[in-house]
Protein backbone atom coordinates (compact mmCIF):
# COMPACT_ATOMS: atom_id res chain seq x y z
CA UNK A 1 0.00 0.00 0.00
CA UNK A 2 2.38 2.60 -1.35
CA UNK A 3 -0.84 5.21 -0.90
CA UNK A 4 -1.25 4.63 2.72
CA UNK A 5 2.25 4.64 3.73
CA UNK A 6 2.92 8.34 1.99
CA UNK A 7 0.23 9.63 3.73
CA UNK A 8 1.48 8.35 6.74
CA UNK A 9 4.95 9.66 6.20
CA UNK A 10 3.60 13.37 5.03
CA UNK A 11 1.59 13.50 8.53
CA UNK A 12 4.22 11.73 10.60
CA UNK A 13 6.73 14.44 9.28
CA UNK A 14 4.39 17.20 9.66
CA UNK A 15 3.85 15.86 13.52
CA UNK A 16 7.54 15.85 14.15
CA UNK A 17 8.01 19.29 12.74
CA UNK A 18 5.42 20.59 15.28
CA UNK A 19 6.58 19.27 18.28
CA UNK A 20 10.01 20.68 17.57
CA UNK A 21 8.14 24.13 17.24
CA UNK A 22 5.81 23.69 20.58
CA UNK A 23 8.95 23.13 22.38
CA UNK A 24 10.76 26.66 20.46
CA UNK A 25 6.99 28.56 21.24
CA UNK A 26 7.29 27.50 24.79
CA UNK A 27 10.31 29.48 25.35
CA UNK A 28 8.97 31.96 23.14
CA UNK A 29 6.53 32.77 25.63
CA UNK A 30 8.97 31.68 29.05
CA UNK A 31 11.54 34.60 28.89
CA UNK A 32 12.65 33.77 32.60
CA UNK A 33 13.94 30.41 31.04
CA UNK A 34 16.35 32.52 29.07
CA UNK A 35 19.65 32.71 31.18
CA UNK A 36 21.57 35.46 28.73
CA UNK A 37 24.19 37.09 31.11
CA UNK A 38 24.50 41.00 29.32
CA UNK A 39 28.55 40.50 30.06
CA UNK A 40 29.58 44.06 29.78
CA UNK A 41 26.82 45.92 31.10
CA UNK A 42 26.19 43.71 34.19
CA UNK A 43 30.33 44.38 35.70
CA UNK A 44 29.26 45.96 38.86
CA UNK A 45 27.22 42.90 40.20
CA UNK A 46 29.40 40.14 38.26
CA UNK A 47 30.86 37.50 40.93
CA UNK A 48 34.13 35.55 39.98
CA UNK A 49 34.06 32.30 41.83
CA UNK A 50 36.57 32.54 44.49
CA UNK A 51 38.69 30.25 43.42
CA UNK A 52 39.13 31.60 39.62
CA UNK A 53 42.56 31.42 38.09
CA UNK A 54 42.62 35.56 36.60
CA UNK A 55 46.15 36.32 37.42
CA UNK A 56 49.20 35.71 40.23
CA UNK A 57 49.59 38.08 42.74
CA UNK A 58 51.80 38.99 46.10
CA UNK A 59 49.69 40.22 49.09
CA UNK A 60 50.86 42.59 51.16
CA UNK A 61 49.57 43.44 54.71
CA UNK A 62 49.04 47.08 56.02
CA UNK A 63 52.97 47.60 56.99
CA UNK A 64 53.92 46.60 53.10
CA UNK A 65 55.23 43.44 54.04
CA UNK A 66 54.98 39.70 52.35
CA UNK A 67 55.34 36.34 52.86
CA UNK A 68 57.93 35.47 50.36
CA UNK A 69 61.44 34.03 51.21
CA UNK A 70 63.05 33.68 47.62
CA UNK A 71 63.27 30.05 47.90
CA UNK A 72 62.65 29.76 43.70
CA UNK A 73 60.47 26.58 44.49
CA UNK A 74 57.70 28.69 42.14
CA UNK A 75 60.10 29.15 39.52
CA UNK A 76 61.13 25.76 39.46
CA UNK A 77 57.25 24.55 39.49
CA UNK A 78 56.06 26.66 36.55
CA UNK A 79 56.32 24.90 33.20
CA UNK A 80 56.46 27.96 30.81
CA UNK A 81 59.04 29.67 32.48
CA UNK A 82 56.43 32.23 33.54
CA UNK A 83 57.99 33.57 37.04
CA UNK A 84 61.51 34.75 37.59
CA UNK A 85 63.27 35.37 41.01
CA UNK A 86 65.50 37.94 41.51
CA UNK A 87 67.45 37.47 44.84
CA UNK A 88 69.61 39.91 46.75
CA UNK A 89 70.79 39.48 50.31
CA UNK A 90 69.43 41.46 53.25
CA UNK A 91 71.94 42.29 56.41
CA UNK A 92 69.88 41.46 59.42
CA UNK A 93 69.68 43.80 62.76
CA UNK A 94 72.55 40.92 64.03
CA UNK A 95 74.62 41.47 60.95
CA UNK A 96 74.24 38.46 59.75
CA UNK A 97 73.20 38.00 55.91
CA UNK A 98 69.89 36.29 54.61
CA UNK A 99 68.57 35.56 51.50
CA UNK A 100 65.84 37.84 50.35
CA UNK A 101 63.87 38.92 47.19
CA UNK A 102 65.08 41.49 45.08
CA UNK A 103 61.57 41.55 42.79
CA UNK A 104 59.58 38.66 41.48
CA UNK A 105 59.21 39.20 38.02
CA UNK A 106 55.73 37.58 36.49
CA UNK A 107 54.89 37.70 33.11
CA UNK A 108 51.41 37.24 32.47
CA UNK A 109 51.34 36.70 28.77
CA UNK A 110 53.40 33.28 29.28
CA UNK A 111 50.84 32.52 32.04
CA UNK A 112 48.81 29.54 31.33
CA UNK A 113 46.99 29.82 35.09
CA UNK A 114 48.18 26.22 35.86
CA UNK A 115 47.77 27.10 39.75
CA UNK A 116 50.98 25.16 39.89
CA UNK A 117 53.21 28.11 41.42
CA UNK A 118 50.91 28.53 44.56
CA UNK A 119 50.65 24.94 44.89
CA UNK A 120 54.60 24.47 45.13
CA UNK A 121 54.86 27.60 47.48
CA UNK A 122 55.32 26.64 50.81
CA UNK A 123 54.57 29.99 52.51
CA UNK A 124 51.78 30.84 50.94
CA UNK A 125 53.48 34.07 49.63
CA UNK A 126 51.07 34.30 45.99
CA UNK A 127 47.76 33.50 45.32
CA UNK A 128 45.45 33.59 42.46
CA UNK A 129 43.47 36.82 41.92
CA UNK A 130 40.29 36.81 40.28
CA UNK A 131 40.77 39.39 37.56
CA UNK A 132 40.49 38.79 34.06
CA UNK A 133 40.10 41.44 31.15
CA UNK A 134 43.76 41.47 30.95
CA UNK A 135 43.87 43.04 27.13
CA UNK A 136 46.39 45.50 27.03
CA UNK A 137 47.78 47.83 23.90
CA UNK A 138 51.31 47.14 25.15
CA UNK A 139 52.78 43.68 25.53
CA UNK A 140 55.48 44.89 27.86
CA UNK A 141 52.83 46.33 30.08
CA UNK A 142 51.80 42.09 31.00
CA UNK A 143 55.30 41.69 32.84
CA UNK A 144 54.91 43.30 36.25
CA UNK A 145 56.80 42.48 39.42
CA UNK A 146 55.13 41.09 42.00
CA UNK A 147 56.39 42.56 45.56
CA UNK A 148 56.14 46.29 45.79
CA UNK A 149 58.61 48.95 45.89
CA UNK A 150 60.30 48.73 49.60
CA UNK A 151 58.30 46.32 51.02
CA UNK A 152 60.26 43.68 53.66
CA UNK A 153 59.35 40.19 54.25
CA UNK A 154 56.61 39.70 57.51
CA UNK A 155 58.17 38.79 60.78
CA UNK A 156 58.67 34.64 62.08
CA UNK A 157 58.47 33.75 57.72
CA UNK A 158 61.37 31.44 57.32
CA UNK B 1 29.73 4.57 -17.40
CA UNK B 2 29.66 4.18 -13.65
CA UNK B 3 33.90 5.14 -12.27
CA UNK B 4 35.71 3.38 -10.24
CA UNK B 5 35.26 4.97 -6.44
CA UNK B 6 38.65 5.91 -4.85
CA UNK B 7 40.47 6.94 -7.59
CA UNK B 8 41.21 10.48 -9.93
CA UNK B 9 40.08 10.08 -13.31
CA UNK B 10 39.69 13.23 -15.87
CA UNK B 11 36.66 15.60 -15.23
CA UNK B 12 36.90 15.32 -11.50
CA UNK B 13 36.76 18.11 -9.38
CA UNK B 14 39.19 18.48 -6.94
CA UNK B 15 38.17 21.00 -3.78
CA UNK B 16 38.95 22.16 -0.75
CA UNK B 17 37.03 22.13 2.60
CA UNK B 18 38.11 24.25 5.23
CA UNK B 19 40.67 25.06 6.86
CA UNK B 20 38.61 28.05 7.82
CA UNK B 21 34.82 26.78 7.58
CA UNK B 22 33.09 26.87 10.45
CA UNK B 23 31.38 23.50 9.41
CA UNK B 24 35.07 22.00 9.60
CA UNK B 25 35.02 21.78 13.38
CA UNK B 26 38.53 24.12 13.62
CA UNK B 27 41.58 23.71 11.46
CA UNK B 28 40.78 20.94 9.02
CA UNK B 29 41.71 20.98 5.79
CA UNK B 30 40.19 17.92 3.64
CA UNK B 31 40.63 17.75 -0.07
CA UNK B 32 37.98 16.16 -1.83
CA UNK B 33 37.74 14.25 -5.18
CA UNK B 34 34.51 15.20 -6.55
CA UNK B 35 32.67 13.44 -9.18
CA UNK B 36 29.46 15.21 -9.94
CA UNK B 37 28.29 15.42 -6.69
CA UNK B 38 29.64 12.32 -5.71
CA UNK B 39 32.36 12.00 -3.13
CA UNK B 40 34.88 9.84 -4.65
CA UNK B 41 37.93 10.19 -2.26
CA UNK B 42 39.03 12.00 0.80
CA UNK B 43 42.38 13.41 1.64
CA UNK B 44 42.23 15.42 5.41
CA UNK B 45 45.43 17.50 5.48
CA UNK B 46 46.67 18.30 9.14
CA UNK B 47 49.61 20.37 10.31
CA UNK B 48 47.55 23.94 10.77
CA UNK B 49 47.71 24.28 14.51
CA UNK B 50 50.58 21.30 15.11
CA UNK B 51 52.57 22.33 18.22
CA UNK B 52 54.83 19.23 18.73
CA UNK B 53 53.00 18.64 22.26
CA UNK B 54 54.83 15.19 22.52
CA UNK B 55 58.16 16.47 22.01
CA UNK B 56 57.05 19.50 24.31
CA UNK B 57 56.38 17.29 27.19
CA UNK B 58 60.03 15.68 27.36
CA UNK B 59 61.07 18.77 28.45
CA UNK B 60 58.97 19.12 31.15
CA UNK B 61 58.82 17.06 34.78
CA UNK B 62 55.98 14.95 35.41
CA UNK B 63 53.76 17.05 37.62
CA UNK B 64 54.07 20.08 34.98
CA UNK B 65 53.24 17.88 31.64
CA UNK B 66 49.77 17.04 32.57
CA UNK B 67 48.91 20.51 32.28
CA UNK B 68 49.73 20.42 28.49
CA UNK B 69 47.07 17.64 27.43
CA UNK B 70 44.43 19.72 28.54
CA UNK B 71 45.46 21.55 25.21
CA UNK B 72 44.85 18.72 23.05
CA UNK B 73 41.18 17.38 23.15
CA UNK B 74 40.10 20.59 25.60
CA UNK B 75 36.52 19.42 25.45
CA UNK B 76 37.40 16.80 27.50
CA UNK B 77 40.64 18.23 29.02
CA UNK B 78 39.59 16.67 32.88
CA UNK B 79 39.73 13.18 31.32
CA UNK B 80 42.85 13.66 29.73
CA UNK B 81 44.53 15.33 32.42
CA UNK B 82 43.08 12.02 34.27
CA UNK B 83 44.83 9.61 31.83
CA UNK B 84 47.90 11.06 32.67
CA UNK B 85 47.73 11.03 36.50
CA UNK B 86 47.49 7.94 36.34
CA UNK B 87 50.32 7.25 33.53
CA UNK B 88 52.60 8.74 36.47
CA UNK B 89 50.63 6.76 39.87
CA UNK B 90 51.39 3.53 37.81
CA UNK B 91 54.94 4.09 37.30
CA UNK B 92 55.37 6.03 40.65
CA UNK B 93 52.67 3.34 42.45
CA UNK B 94 51.25 5.96 44.67
CA UNK B 95 47.86 5.28 46.14
CA UNK B 96 45.42 7.48 45.68
CA UNK B 97 42.95 8.54 48.51
CA UNK B 98 39.22 7.31 48.28
CA UNK B 99 37.80 10.62 48.03
CA UNK B 100 40.37 11.59 45.60
CA UNK B 101 39.17 8.84 43.10
CA UNK B 102 34.99 9.79 43.70
CA UNK B 103 36.31 13.23 42.89
CA UNK B 104 37.65 12.07 39.54
CA UNK B 105 35.37 9.88 38.62
CA UNK B 106 32.68 12.58 39.20
CA UNK B 107 34.89 15.24 37.35
CA UNK B 108 34.99 12.99 34.97
CA UNK B 109 31.21 12.49 33.90
CA UNK B 110 30.66 16.44 33.93
CA UNK B 111 33.46 16.86 31.74
CA UNK B 112 31.66 13.90 29.57
CA UNK B 113 28.17 15.26 29.45
CA UNK B 114 29.37 18.95 28.78
CA UNK B 115 31.38 17.46 25.80
CA UNK B 116 28.59 15.93 24.64
CA UNK B 117 26.43 18.82 24.89
CA UNK B 118 28.57 20.52 22.54
CA UNK B 119 28.55 18.25 20.04
CA UNK B 120 24.84 17.79 20.04
CA UNK B 121 24.50 22.01 19.56
CA UNK B 122 27.44 21.86 16.84
CA UNK B 123 25.95 18.94 15.53
CA UNK B 124 22.79 20.53 14.61
CA UNK B 125 24.28 23.79 13.61
CA UNK B 126 25.72 21.90 10.90
CA UNK B 127 22.74 20.44 9.50
CA UNK B 128 21.19 23.84 9.60
CA UNK B 129 19.27 23.90 13.16
CA UNK B 130 20.18 27.00 15.24
CA UNK B 131 17.97 26.69 18.41
CA UNK B 132 19.48 23.88 19.41
CA UNK B 133 22.92 25.25 19.71
CA UNK B 134 21.66 27.69 22.36
CA UNK B 135 19.91 25.07 23.98
CA UNK B 136 22.85 22.94 24.36
CA UNK B 137 24.81 25.79 25.55
CA UNK B 138 22.50 26.48 28.71
CA UNK B 139 22.98 23.38 29.93
CA UNK B 140 27.18 23.90 29.38
CA UNK B 141 27.20 26.70 31.07
CA UNK B 142 25.93 25.08 34.40
CA UNK B 143 28.36 22.10 34.00
CA UNK B 144 30.98 24.94 33.28
CA UNK B 145 30.35 27.04 36.70
CA UNK B 146 30.21 24.14 38.55
CA UNK B 147 33.98 23.54 37.52
CA UNK B 148 35.13 27.49 37.86
CA UNK B 149 34.01 27.11 41.38
CA UNK B 150 35.67 24.27 42.28
CA UNK B 151 38.70 24.26 39.48
CA UNK B 152 39.06 27.73 39.00
CA UNK B 153 38.85 27.66 35.07
CA UNK B 154 36.10 26.71 33.12
CA UNK B 155 37.80 24.73 29.87
CA UNK B 156 41.44 24.20 30.73
CA UNK B 157 40.91 23.38 34.34
CA UNK B 158 44.22 21.05 35.53
CA UNK B 159 42.71 19.95 38.50
CA UNK B 160 44.32 16.78 38.38
CA UNK B 161 47.81 15.89 40.02
CA UNK B 162 49.86 12.90 40.48
CA UNK B 163 48.40 11.59 43.71
CA UNK B 164 44.84 12.59 43.45
CA UNK B 165 43.48 16.27 42.84
CA UNK B 166 44.64 19.70 43.62
CA UNK B 167 42.20 21.74 45.78
CA UNK B 168 39.48 19.80 47.74
CA UNK B 169 35.23 20.53 46.18
CA UNK B 170 34.14 23.61 47.07
CA UNK B 171 31.14 23.55 49.60
CA UNK B 172 28.59 24.32 46.90
CA UNK B 173 29.34 21.44 44.68
CA UNK B 174 27.13 19.03 46.27
CA UNK B 175 23.87 21.22 46.03
CA UNK B 176 24.96 22.75 42.34
CA UNK B 177 25.57 19.10 41.40
CA UNK B 178 22.27 18.00 42.00
CA UNK B 179 20.33 20.54 40.94
CA UNK B 180 22.10 20.48 37.61
CA UNK B 181 20.94 16.56 37.49
CA UNK B 182 17.21 17.81 38.22
CA UNK B 183 17.13 20.23 35.64
CA UNK B 184 19.07 18.03 32.68
CA UNK B 185 17.17 15.13 33.11
CA UNK B 186 14.04 17.81 32.06
CA UNK B 187 16.06 19.37 29.18
CA UNK B 188 17.27 15.92 27.64
CA UNK B 189 13.67 15.28 26.69
CA UNK B 190 13.36 18.36 25.23
CA UNK B 191 16.87 17.15 22.87
CA UNK B 192 14.88 14.72 21.52
CA UNK B 193 11.57 16.87 21.02
CA UNK B 194 13.44 19.29 19.00
CA UNK B 195 15.83 17.50 17.15
CA UNK B 196 15.89 13.72 17.65
CA UNK B 197 12.15 12.72 16.13
CA UNK B 198 12.41 15.46 13.46
CA UNK B 199 12.02 14.55 9.76
CA UNK B 200 14.48 16.77 8.24
CA UNK B 201 17.17 15.42 10.95
CA UNK B 202 16.30 11.53 10.33
CA UNK B 203 16.36 11.80 7.19
CA UNK B 204 19.59 13.68 6.76
CA UNK B 205 21.04 10.67 9.36
CA UNK B 206 19.78 7.52 8.62
CA UNK B 207 22.03 5.43 6.79
CA UNK B 208 24.86 8.15 6.46
CA UNK B 209 28.25 7.62 6.71
CA UNK B 210 27.89 3.52 7.19
CA UNK B 211 30.81 1.92 8.76
CA UNK B 212 30.53 -2.03 9.15
CA UNK B 213 31.96 -3.24 12.53
CA UNK B 214 35.10 -4.56 10.84
CA UNK B 215 35.66 -1.93 9.15
CA UNK B 216 35.95 0.36 12.69
CA UNK B 217 37.90 -2.10 13.84
CA UNK B 218 40.40 -2.47 11.25
CA UNK B 219 40.87 1.48 10.95
CA UNK B 220 41.18 1.98 14.88
CA UNK B 221 38.00 3.39 15.80
CA UNK B 222 36.91 3.74 19.34
CA UNK B 223 34.16 5.34 21.56
CA UNK B 224 30.61 6.11 20.41
CA UNK B 225 32.01 5.74 16.46
CA UNK B 226 33.09 2.06 16.94
CA UNK B 227 30.34 1.63 19.60
CA UNK B 228 27.77 2.96 17.31
CA UNK B 229 28.69 0.02 14.96
CA UNK B 230 27.57 -2.85 17.75
CA UNK B 231 31.30 -3.39 18.84
CA UNK B 232 32.03 -3.26 22.65
CA UNK B 233 34.77 -0.89 23.65
CA UNK B 234 33.92 1.07 26.28
CA UNK B 235 37.29 1.18 28.75
CA UNK B 236 35.42 1.97 31.44
CA UNK B 237 33.52 -1.32 31.28
CA UNK B 238 36.51 -3.73 29.76
CA UNK B 239 39.68 -2.48 31.56
CA UNK B 240 38.19 -0.43 34.50
CA UNK B 241 40.31 2.42 35.61
CA UNK B 242 39.75 4.23 39.05
CA UNK B 243 36.29 3.50 40.48
CA UNK B 244 34.50 2.48 37.56
CA UNK B 245 34.58 -1.22 38.23
CA UNK B 246 32.51 -0.66 41.15
CA UNK B 247 29.83 1.61 39.82
CA UNK B 248 26.36 0.50 38.16
CA UNK B 249 25.94 1.70 34.81
CA UNK B 250 25.57 0.11 31.22
CA UNK B 251 27.89 0.61 28.08
CA UNK B 252 25.95 2.23 25.60
CA UNK B 253 25.48 0.35 21.97
CA UNK B 254 24.00 0.61 18.41
CA UNK B 255 24.23 -1.35 15.92
CA UNK B 256 22.70 0.53 12.86
CA UNK B 257 26.81 1.71 12.41
CA UNK B 258 25.32 4.92 10.77
CA UNK B 259 25.33 8.53 11.71
CA UNK B 260 22.19 8.30 13.21
CA UNK B 261 23.58 5.26 15.62
CA UNK B 262 26.49 7.92 16.85
CA UNK B 263 23.94 10.14 17.30
CA UNK B 264 22.00 8.03 19.85
CA UNK B 265 24.81 6.72 21.25
CA UNK B 266 25.83 10.40 22.46
CA UNK B 267 22.32 10.74 24.01
CA UNK B 268 22.23 7.69 25.78
CA UNK B 269 25.66 8.26 26.93
CA UNK B 270 24.13 11.24 29.06
CA UNK B 271 21.93 9.45 30.49
CA UNK B 272 24.82 7.12 31.90
CA UNK B 273 26.64 9.95 32.86
CA UNK B 274 23.75 11.51 35.05
CA UNK B 275 23.16 7.23 36.18
CA UNK B 276 26.79 7.41 37.48
CA UNK B 277 26.81 11.23 39.24
CA UNK B 278 23.86 10.33 41.10
CA UNK B 279 25.58 7.35 42.67
CA UNK B 280 28.18 9.20 43.59
CA UNK B 281 27.42 12.48 44.96
CA UNK B 282 25.99 11.27 47.89
CA UNK B 283 28.15 8.93 49.00
CA UNK B 284 31.49 11.61 48.52
CA UNK B 285 33.79 9.90 51.18
CA UNK B 286 35.76 11.82 54.04
CA UNK B 287 39.87 11.87 53.95
CA UNK B 288 42.17 13.37 52.03
CA UNK B 289 41.98 14.78 48.62
CA UNK B 290 45.56 14.12 47.37
CA UNK B 291 48.16 11.65 48.58
CA UNK B 292 51.45 12.72 50.38
CA UNK B 293 54.04 11.86 47.24
CA UNK B 294 57.84 13.81 47.16
CA UNK B 295 58.36 16.99 45.62
CA UNK B 296 60.30 15.80 42.54
CA UNK B 297 58.93 12.74 41.22
CA UNK B 298 61.00 9.99 39.75
CA UNK B 299 59.77 7.57 37.56
CA UNK B 300 61.36 3.97 37.24
CA UNK B 301 63.16 3.08 34.46
CA UNK B 302 60.60 1.39 32.09
CA UNK B 303 57.44 1.75 30.03
CA UNK B 304 54.06 2.14 31.22
CA UNK B 305 51.02 2.64 29.44
CA UNK B 306 47.38 3.67 30.41
CA UNK B 307 44.05 4.03 28.76
CA UNK B 308 40.52 6.39 29.72
CA UNK B 309 37.53 6.77 27.97
CA UNK B 310 36.94 10.56 26.85
CA UNK B 311 34.08 11.58 25.15
CA UNK B 312 35.39 11.06 22.14
CA UNK B 313 36.99 7.30 22.13
CA UNK B 314 39.80 5.52 23.50
CA UNK B 315 42.30 8.19 25.28
CA UNK B 316 46.14 6.21 25.94
CA UNK B 317 49.30 7.68 27.43
CA UNK B 318 52.54 5.46 26.78
CA UNK B 319 55.68 7.23 28.70
CA UNK B 320 58.82 5.99 28.53
CA UNK B 321 60.97 6.56 31.52
CA UNK B 322 64.74 6.52 32.04
CA UNK B 323 64.43 7.22 35.30
CA UNK B 324 64.68 10.80 35.49
CA UNK B 325 62.78 13.88 36.84
CA UNK B 326 61.73 14.37 33.23
CA UNK B 327 60.23 11.48 30.18
CA UNK B 328 62.61 10.50 27.90
CA UNK B 329 59.50 10.00 25.50
CA UNK B 330 55.69 10.21 25.82
CA UNK B 331 53.10 8.73 22.95
CA UNK B 332 49.32 9.97 23.41
CA UNK B 333 46.52 7.65 21.58
CA UNK B 334 44.26 10.31 20.71
CA UNK B 335 40.93 8.71 19.68
CA UNK B 336 40.40 11.57 16.79
CA UNK B 337 42.88 10.90 14.92
CA UNK B 338 41.74 7.03 14.34
CA UNK B 339 38.06 8.62 13.76
CA UNK B 340 38.86 10.94 11.61
CA UNK B 341 41.03 8.33 9.43
CA UNK B 342 38.10 6.29 8.62
CA UNK B 343 36.12 9.45 7.26
CA UNK B 344 37.41 8.57 3.51
CA UNK B 345 35.79 4.82 4.20
CA UNK B 346 33.03 6.29 4.97
CA UNK B 347 32.19 8.79 2.80
CA UNK B 348 33.27 7.39 -0.74
CA UNK B 349 29.84 6.81 -2.74
CA UNK B 350 28.12 9.54 -0.76
CA UNK B 351 27.27 13.21 -2.00
CA UNK B 352 28.79 16.32 -0.68
CA UNK B 353 26.07 17.06 1.65
CA UNK B 354 26.17 14.60 3.56
CA UNK B 355 29.62 15.01 4.39
CA UNK B 356 28.84 17.91 7.34
CA UNK B 357 26.42 15.22 8.69
CA UNK B 358 29.02 12.14 8.85
CA UNK B 359 32.26 14.77 10.27
CA UNK B 360 29.52 16.15 12.70
CA UNK B 361 28.87 12.79 14.31
CA UNK B 362 32.71 11.70 14.12
CA UNK B 363 32.94 14.26 16.98
CA UNK B 364 36.39 15.94 15.78
CA UNK B 365 38.70 18.27 18.06
CA UNK B 366 41.37 19.18 15.98
CA UNK B 367 44.02 19.82 18.47
CA UNK B 368 43.63 16.13 19.59
CA UNK B 369 43.93 14.89 15.82
CA UNK B 370 46.82 17.45 14.91
CA UNK B 371 49.05 17.91 18.25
Amino acid sequence: MFITNYIKDVFGALKSLAVGLKRTGYYFTHHKEIITEQYPDNRDTLVMADRFKGEVVMPHNENNEHKCTGCTACELACPNATIKVITKFDITPEGKKKKAIDKLVYHLELCTMCNLCVVACPSDAIVMAQTFEHSVYDRSELTKVLNKPDSKIMEGIE
Amino acid sequence: MVEEIGTTTEGDLIINVGPQHPATHGVLHLVITLNGETIKKIEPHLGYIHRSIEKMCESLTYRQFIYVTSRMDYLSAHINNHACALCVEKGMQIEVPARAEVIRVLMDELTRIASHELWWGAMAMDLGAFTPFFHAFREREAINEIMEETCGARLTMNYMVPGGVMQDLHPDFQRKVKEFIILFKRKIDEYDELVTGNIIFQNRMKGIGYISPEDAIAYGCSGPVLRGSGVSCDVRKIYPYGIYGQLNFEEVLETAGDSFARYMIRIREMKQSIRIIEQLIDNIPEGDFVAKTKAVLKLPKGEFYTRVETARGEFGVYIVSEGGTTPYRIKFRSPGFSNLSALDHMARGSKLGDLVAMMGTLDLVIPDIDR
